[in-house]
């Protein structure tokens, strides 16, 4: 078999190969591109399922989201809170260590920064407090992710089952403490915590509710990227990620690497629950993490670990929800249809990563760079 | 390395804070803007009335649907569109947590002066947000704290519920007469002491869900008196799976008879499969009627007719009285507000009449539902029994806002809903078993 001919049925249609690394600019033009289809899309589904102006629902989702001061507030509030979650997995996913337990790191750093709010939100300062709420939410969340990650490098126990288990714990735990503290008695509710003196609330600064909140995220982020980059435990952290026997190899301590990585990853999570707790809801209940620890999964992963796209994938999947609440509030619809356009939405940025890993070959093109070596 | 971070990392922490400085002014302002163009609005217009409605679901849930009715039929009375975003904004799907706070404040943004919230855990933070403005009425139902707060703008409503899970009761006891006078009953129904076992999907130990069980009890005892009830709590007010699998549960357990305090159809839904496979159970359910989930099983369900206060609230707005609106609001079946629905095919004979004879008797006030002479706490007949409105933490620690002490026990009967809308009747009463 010499020769091929043109009309050879065997080649498939359409083939896939592996790009080269893509320029930036390429990259993101894809992205954009899958951004702008996604919104034709959404666009025809809007128009032929309710009938409505896509440029209306539109318009209702950036006035959701960004609308009023306050509603930008809100936006930014949540999309903080989600990062908080995504940096503090990021480290552990690109280990590749399935911390799927974020959602019980989040509730363990609530409930001891709750205990405090309660206990000694009345006898201690509250620039004191935030400060002890800081350090034992970290340590609490450092705890509860250090627990699998102990066992993953003892026993080489499963970590993905592990973590997720460790979430179960915590929402038992959060219930068992939630009609501990229950406030009024029978609610089965904490309420607001300290709602007549703010103790242990996050300060009001520069006028802003939630500035506090935007500052330690961010600095927490900064802190992550730099990590993962510039220094030696990050290098550490990559090199275990892409092969653990090569690390063994070059005389790496893969236990001691995944131990201490999931203390910082867990301590993390536990800082985004001292957050919620106390820059947010200012409350604690089983509900306190609402899924983030499972979202930032998604975060993490789209951003490739880059904890400043990180910052922006947080900001969209949070746009697209308080767009959702807004279309549904606007035009009387169903949430669950205003979430099939965020579905879509989201659909079309995961699948772009696909082209932009790789390229679509049709049949009878000639490859350009490699068709004749074979 | 770690040096050259730290002064990163400080540094940029000042670069936040002066962007923060900068854009806080800006913020200030608008925010007084807004503030004021909304006292003008509110003065200058006569009843420029604006609507907020925070619903916890939406009306895929029974108990949500229940309310969005209710403010629907109270709009179309008083010739307010609620469709018209103008002079209804609905926000669907708010959670009982900040979410909620955000959305009041939100509301109020938009221009809203009356904003209503349908779910308990909704309370403490529309009070939040009613401190915040207190020129906007927040009318929280099933609340508990609006009488006792310290804000002149928060208040409670509640309907007289356990009214109609007496009257549902009834319905209950006469299908229950009607099975064990054709002998349709097994072995497997009846306890060791011969008493007949029924069963209860209730949502949380509340107060709100024991006076609702313990009345739709009396209701079934009032007609069969030998039975004995055993509850059930899903922890979640609407979770239609948890729902079906303790209705699941409690069939096998040998309930022949089974209601619900939870917002799903998932309890119905169950015991009708169940019913269509040859078992023997009926189903009274909650909020809706719900014989399209269960054409067999259900025999009718407890209901509460919202529309009766959003009528009386909204009307009073709409005349610019908002602020007299009762701060604790509780009516019951002699003013509409309670109703059991449509009867189902399964309903035993006479049915109807029976429920008509109750009903008229509750109204006229000859027939309390918790009679004293009907039912015993540990063998004793209650006698005496205090109700404290104050709001108190689990360890009686902390008092939150201060109340006061009631004696419930009036005129042979517990006086439900008497001192406080939000239900207080919390007596575990013999016959009745708590399983989880």
């Amino acid at each position: 078999m010499s020769e091929h001919s043109p009309m050879d049925s065997r080649e498939p249609l359409l083939r896939i190969a592996k790009r080269d690394a893509l320029p930036f600019w390429k990259n993101w033009a894809i992205r954009l591109a899958a951004v702008v289809l996604a919104l034709l899309v959404c666009a025809v589904v809007v128009y032929a399922t309710v009938k409505l102006s896509p440029l209306k629902v539109y318009a209702a989702m950036w006035s959701g989201a960004f609308g009023t001061v306050r509603r930008s507030w809100v936006t930014v509030r949540d999309a903080m809170l989600l990062l908080c979650v995504g940096i503090g997995l990021a480290p552990a996913f690109k280990m590749r260590f399935w911390n799927i337990g974020a959602e019980g790191q989040i509730l363990i750093g609530g409930i001891v920064t709750a205990a405090c709010m309660i206990y000694w939100g009345n006898s201690m300062p509250t620039s004191l407090l935030l400060v002890v709420m800081f350090l034992v939410s970290a340590l609490a969340g450092a705890v509860w992710g250090f627990i699998p990650a102990f066992f993953r490098a003892r026993w080489n126990t499963n970590e993905t089952l592990f973590t997720l288990m460790m979430n179960y714990v915590a929402i038992q735990l959060t219930s068992f403490f939630v009609s501990k503290w229950e406030h009024p008695i029978g609610s089965n509710s904490v309420g607001i915590i300290n709602i007549d003196t703010r103790a242990g609330w996050f300060p009001t600064l520069f006028g802003q509710q939630y500035a506090l909140n935007v500052i330690i995220v961010l600095c927490l982020t900064l802190f992550v990227f730099f990590y993962l980059r510039s220094s030696k435990h990050g290098y550490e952290i990559a090199v275990v990620g892409e092969s653990e026997r090569t690390a063994q190899y070059i005389g790496l301590n893969v236990k001691t690497i995944v131990m201490r990585t999931m203390l910082l990853s867990g301590a993390i999570c536990g800082v985004s629950g001292f957050i919620a707790v106390s820059g947010v809801s200012h409350t604690i209940s089983t509900v306190t993490a609402n899924g983030r620890g499972f979202t930032a999964i998604i975060v993490a992963w789209l951003a490739k670990f880059n904890a400043f796209v990180m910052v922006l994938i947080s900001f969209l999947i949070v746009f697209l929800e308080r767009g959702a609440s807004e279309i549904a509030s606007q035009f009387n619809l169903s949430e669950y249809a205003a979430k099939i356009l965020t579905g879509i939405i989201l659909f079309f940025i995961i699948g772009s990563e696909f082209f932009i890993n790789y390229r679509i070959i049709l049949r009878g093109r000639k490859e350009k760079k490699s068709s004749c070596s074979k | 390395m770690m040096k050259k971070l730290l002064a990163l990392l400080l540094a940029l922490t000042m670069v936040f804070a002066f962007a923060a400085c900068t854009t806080d002014e800006g913020n200030n302002e608008e925010n007084n803007g807004e503030a004021n163009n909304g006292e003008t609005n509110g003065e200058g217009t006569e009843s420029a009335l604006k609507i907020g409605v925070i619903l916890l679901h939406d009306e895929s849930i029974g108990y949500d649907f229940a309310h969005m009715q209710g403010i629907r039929t109270a709009c179309e009375t008083l010739g307010i569109d609620w469709n018209d975003n103008s002079q209804v904004i609905w926000k669907y799907n708010i959670g009982e947590d900040e979410s909620c706070h955000s959305a009041a404040v939100d509301l109020v943004d938009q221009g809203c002066n009356v904003i209503i919230s349908d779910s308990y855990g909704h309370q403490s933070y529309m009070t939040l947000a009613a401190s915040e403005n207190p020129d906007v009425q927040f009318l929280i139902a099933t609340g508990d704290t609006a009488a006792v707060d310290p804000y002149d703008n928060t208040h409670n409503f509640f309907t007289h519920t356990f009214e109609s899970r007496y009257v549902s009761g009834v319905v209950g006891g006469m299908k229950l007469a009607e099975m064990i006078e054709e002998g349709v009953l097994t072995d497997a129904n009846y306890n060791e002491d011969g008493t007949i076992k029924i069963g209860y999907v209730g949502a949380y130990p509340y107060a709100e869900v024991v006076s609702g069980y313990t009345a739709f009890y009396l209701g079934v005892k009032s007609v069969v008196d030998n039975v004995k009830m055993d509850v059930t709590y899903t922890n979640s007010w609407a979770d239609a799976t948890a729902e079906q699998q303790a209705a699941e549960a409690l069939l096998a357990r040998g309930c022949c008879l089974i209601s619900q305090h939870a917002d799903s159809t998932g309890g119905p839904a169950a015991i009708e499969a169940a019913v269509q496979n040859g078992a023997v159970c009926y189903y009274v359910g909650y909020n809706i009627d719900m014989l399209t989930v269960a054409p067999t099983a259900i025999l009718t369900s407890a209901q509460n007719n919202w529309a009766v206060y959003y009528t009386y609230a909204l009307g009073l707005a709409q005349q610019g009285k908002a602020a007299e609106i009762d701060v604790d609001w509780a009516r019951g079946y002699s003013d509409g507000a309670n109703m059991i629905s449509t009867l189902g095919d399964s309903c035993a004979e006479g049915t109807a009449e029976k429920v008509a004879e109750v009903e008229a008797a509750i109204k006229d006030g000859t027939l309390q539902v918790f009679d004293t002479d009907t039912f015993t706490v540990d063998g004793q007949k209650v006698e005496s029994y205090t109700f404290n409105s104050s709001t108190m933490n689990s360890d009686y620690s902390a008092v939150l806002y201060e109340g006061q002490d009631y004696e419930t026990i009036e005129n042979g009967a517990f006086a439900e809903s008497v001192f406080r809308s939000a239900p207080y009747f919390d007596l575990r009463i013999d016959g009745i078993v708590e399983l989880s």
